[in-house]
């Protein structure tokens, strides 16, 4: 199953490199990890995406969780959440494909933020799936680059994740 | 009071109560030596490889409980701090390391004996810490010394630069008092629902077994277990690293479990109905195949740290704690209680265990013509009455210790399990011997093991260090030979011991007293001899049956249930 795990560390250099070394070192998988600081200078919190069986997302949490960096953490997709990802997709755009891909662009609430005389660059929000299928729409074929954040999250409702 | 950083971190340690630095200098770390010589109160030992200093502070922190400390510099000086550091680590031990690094403005170019200590040290620690700033270096040792100490012990490396411990640049000094750290709260008391369910299992329990580990020896709570065993009256097996926290010589104990644990304990685990784990952490090589472990059995497992539990087994009923204050509650609860263990299933346990014990698994075809490795160990026993601190290599001799050497008491039986470093046994007798300046000190080794600190005899010399090396010397990585004889169709490649040194003169030339021993009836006396030199560092070669193997055995996958036994013994 795949986890959306967040977590707050101490803004330590080297925090990052301990998150990923554990994953490394653990053979424990990871799709995407995005880190940045938060309102609170001291700390940066870091959304892992990483799939497994329920022992495996166990172990992750504790070993996660025993890093002496690591303040709090959550597995978001153990309740209800919200998940986004933003991607700027950079696609080969000729005649009749300019219109078409505009009009996909503003089906998937994108928007075109770069044009030449035969690319586009459109900037997109949404959780992966959207991502996907989006690039699925336009075809493999006009594809010249594709740059995702990865996935952050947050969870529904009053209760959140702080120090 | 203005300190420079040299001072501050010599003043720091002093505050932590630290007897004793394993060290050896370097440019890095020039600074820290010289507030070292211009101080007292600490005793510096000088090693004679950096590997040796983390395995001596180690064996201090066996031995007493408290941090050991060493001081390393810069990049060789670190790198080989690594593998001490690596040992510490897997055997959960307590340990403060300080590193010197380059000068914070050149970290990064490739400076002169320049390494990123804090990456290559990282899968290797409980945690590190780069001192960026010498006003921070004071808090950042309280912190290193609390993490290293407290929850799951483990090495906690501090990497400095060599401008913050320069002399000219002075900050107020105060040693805080206490540490808050929001991100590192280790739980200590165990939850009440939990333990009480815990009770509840094990008193209704036909075919109880208790199990307990490394946990209870640096939680100090051997007293604990051995009253939790004896009120409930259950059967009890240690792992390599719990030897000594319950009674090796009571009779409710039924030896070590495991690879090379005994047929009565593996067979008790395999047939059991309830199991108690205590600070052990189902290590493969205590667990044999995990499909065939405890096929029948409830498992109650008391850790302190939440991801040694339901790692590789699953568990019925977790309990995150310490192990005595767990205990301790769960003592108060069966002094509560009116419900009794079930004195008849009992009894019909105990008969089986009884069985499995008339197998004598650990019996040997002694001789009289070539020295059994196993009666040198037994010889030991006899000749300190089962009151020394024994410390041991890695191979045949190391096990032949834990199984011929009954400890009844804890932090007496020093070795690496975890991480099984060959090197250990001398460095961290003489970590020991410091600790304790008038016990009987014995490093159990062999002659591949010894090789690799041989060096750190030269630090015996220069301390008076009065260890007893016990050499096994089968002229083989014993080990080795054993897995390739059962395993690889007596395919001996590369374990033989060629170009042995004469040990007799190799240690004669370091100061210490040498003996080789051939015959079996030359082995007590010599170690009689041996111990009675009380201010001399004494090496026992003895020379012993190359063949021998370690009995009983599980192989590698196999179950508890599937022992290898030791061959039928002849008479000599
Ligand atoms: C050649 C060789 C052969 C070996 N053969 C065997 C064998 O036959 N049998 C065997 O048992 N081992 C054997 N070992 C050792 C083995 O590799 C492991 O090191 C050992 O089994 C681990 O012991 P342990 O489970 O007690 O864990 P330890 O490594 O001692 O871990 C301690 C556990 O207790 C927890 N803990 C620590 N402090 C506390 C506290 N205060 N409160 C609560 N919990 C705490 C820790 O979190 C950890 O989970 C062998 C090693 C070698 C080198
Ligand atoms: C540093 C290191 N290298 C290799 C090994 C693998 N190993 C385990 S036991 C052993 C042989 C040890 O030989 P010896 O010290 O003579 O002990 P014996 O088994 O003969 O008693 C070896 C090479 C190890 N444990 N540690
Ligand atoms: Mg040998």
């Amino acid at each position: 199953m795949r986890h959306i795990i967040s977590l707050l560390m101490e803004n330590e250099a080297g925090a990052l490199s301990r998150v990923a070394g554990l994953f490394s070192a653990r053979g424990y998988n990871i799709e995407s990890l995005t880190v940045a600081a938060t309102d609170d200078p001291s700390l940066s919190r870091m959304t892992l995406v990483t799939r497994g069986s329920d022992e495996i997302i166990e172990q992750i949490t504790k070993q996660l969780n025993k890093l002496v960096d690591v303040v709090r953490l959550i597995d978001l997709s153990s309740s209800s959440y919200i998940e986004r990802e933003f991607m700027m997709i950079k696609l080969r755009a000729l005649g009749a494909a300019r219109e078409e891909f505009k009009r996909l662009a503003d089906i998937f609430q994108g928007s075109v933020i770069d044009v030449t005389d035969n690319s586009y660059v459109i900037e997109m929000i949404g959780n992966s799936e959207k991502l996907d299928a989006f690039i699925k729409a336009v075809g493999d074929e006009v594809v010249l680059e594709v740059v995702r954040s990865g996935v952050t999250g947050i969870s529904r409702g009053e209760k959140g994740l702080r120090a | 009071m203005e300190l420079s950083g040299g001072d501050i971190l010599v003043q720091a340690l002093k505050e932590e109560g630290v007897e004793f630095i394993f060290g050896y200098p370097g440019g890095a770390v020039l600074h820290i030596y010289d507030a070292l010589y211009r101080s007292e109160g600490i005793k510096h030992i000088l090693v004679r490889h950096e590997q040796g200093a983390t395995h001596a502070a180690d064996g201090y922190a066996r031995s007493t409980g408290k941090p050991g400390v060493v001081l390393v510099t810069s990049g060789p000086g670190a790198t080989n701090a690594v593998t001490g550091i690596a040992t510490a680590h897997m055997d959960s031990i307590p340990m403060v390391v300080i590193t010197g690094q380059v000068p914070k403005k050149v970290i990064g170019s490739d400076a002169f004996q320049e390494v990123d200590s804090i990456g290559i040290t990282r899968p290797c620690v409980k945690h590190n810490f780069l001192v960026k700033d010498v006003k921070d270096l004071a808090e950042t040792i309280k912190k290193a010394f609390y993490v290293a100490t407290t929850g799951r012990p483990g090495p906690v490396v501090i990497d400095v630069p060599k401008d913050i411990t320069a002399p000219d640049v002075k900050v107020p000094f105060h040693y805080p008092e206490t540490v808050n750290m929001r991100s590192y709260n280790p739980t200590s008391k165990g939850h009440p629902g939990q333990i009480r369910r815990a009770v509840d299992l094990l008193l209704v329990a036909k075919r109880p077994m208790l199990y307990s580990g490394g946990g209870v020896v640096l939680g100090d709570a051997a007293d604990e277990l051995t009253q939790l065993t004896q009120t409930l009256g259950y059967p009890i097996t240690n792992t390599l690293m719990g030897l000594g926290a319950y009674p090796g010589t009571d009779k409710q104990f039924v030896g070590m479990l495991g690879m090379h644990g005994t047929y009565e304990a593996n067979l008790a685990m395999h047939e059991c109905d309830v199991l108690l784990a205590i600070g052990a952490r189902f290590d493969d090589r205590v667990t044999g195949d995990l499909e065939h472990f405890c096929p029948h059995a409830k498992i109650i497992h008391i850790d302190v740290d939440p991801s040694s539990i339901s790692k590789t087994v699953p568990v019925d009923v977790p309990i995150v704690g310490d192990v005595k204050e767990v205990m301790n509650d769960m003592l108060t609860l069966l002094e509560e209680t009116d419900t009794k263990p079930d004195a008849k299933a009992l009894a019909a346990w105990w008969q089986q265990i009884a069985l499995w014990q008339d197998k004598d698994c650990m019996a040997y075809a002694t001789s009289s013509s070539v020295i059994k490795p196993q009666s040198v160990i037994q010889s030991l026993h006899k000749v300190t009455e089962g009151d020394a601190f024994v410390t041991s290599d890695v191979g045949q001799h190391q096990m032949w210790a834990a199984q011929y050497y009954p400890f009844n008491k804890p932090r007496r039986w020093i070795n690496s399990g975890g991480l099984g470093t060959m090197g250990f046994g001398l460095p961290s007798a003489m970590g020991v011997q410091l600790a304790h300046p008038d016990a009987t000190v014995a490093c159990v080794t062999g002659e591949a093991s010894i090789q690799m600190c041989i060096q750190e005899l030269s630090t015996c010399k220069q301390y008076d260090l009065p260890i007893n090396i016990l050499c096994l010397n089968n002229r083989y990585m014993g080990m080795v030979r054993q897995w390739q004889e059962f395993f690889y169709d007596r395919r001996y490649s590369h374990s033989y011991m060629d170009a042995l040194p004469n040990f007799v003169k190799l240690v004669e030339s370091y100061g210490h007293v040498g003996l080789r021993i051939e015959d079996p009836a030359d082995v007590e006396g010599a170690i009689r001899e041996a111990i009675a030199l009380k201010d001399r560092t004494v090496f026992l070669d003895f020379i012993t049956d190359q063949t021998e193997n370690v009995y009983p055995m599980i192989a590698n996958g196999k179950g508890h249930h599937e022992m290898h036994m030791p061959p039928p013994r002849e008479l000599s």
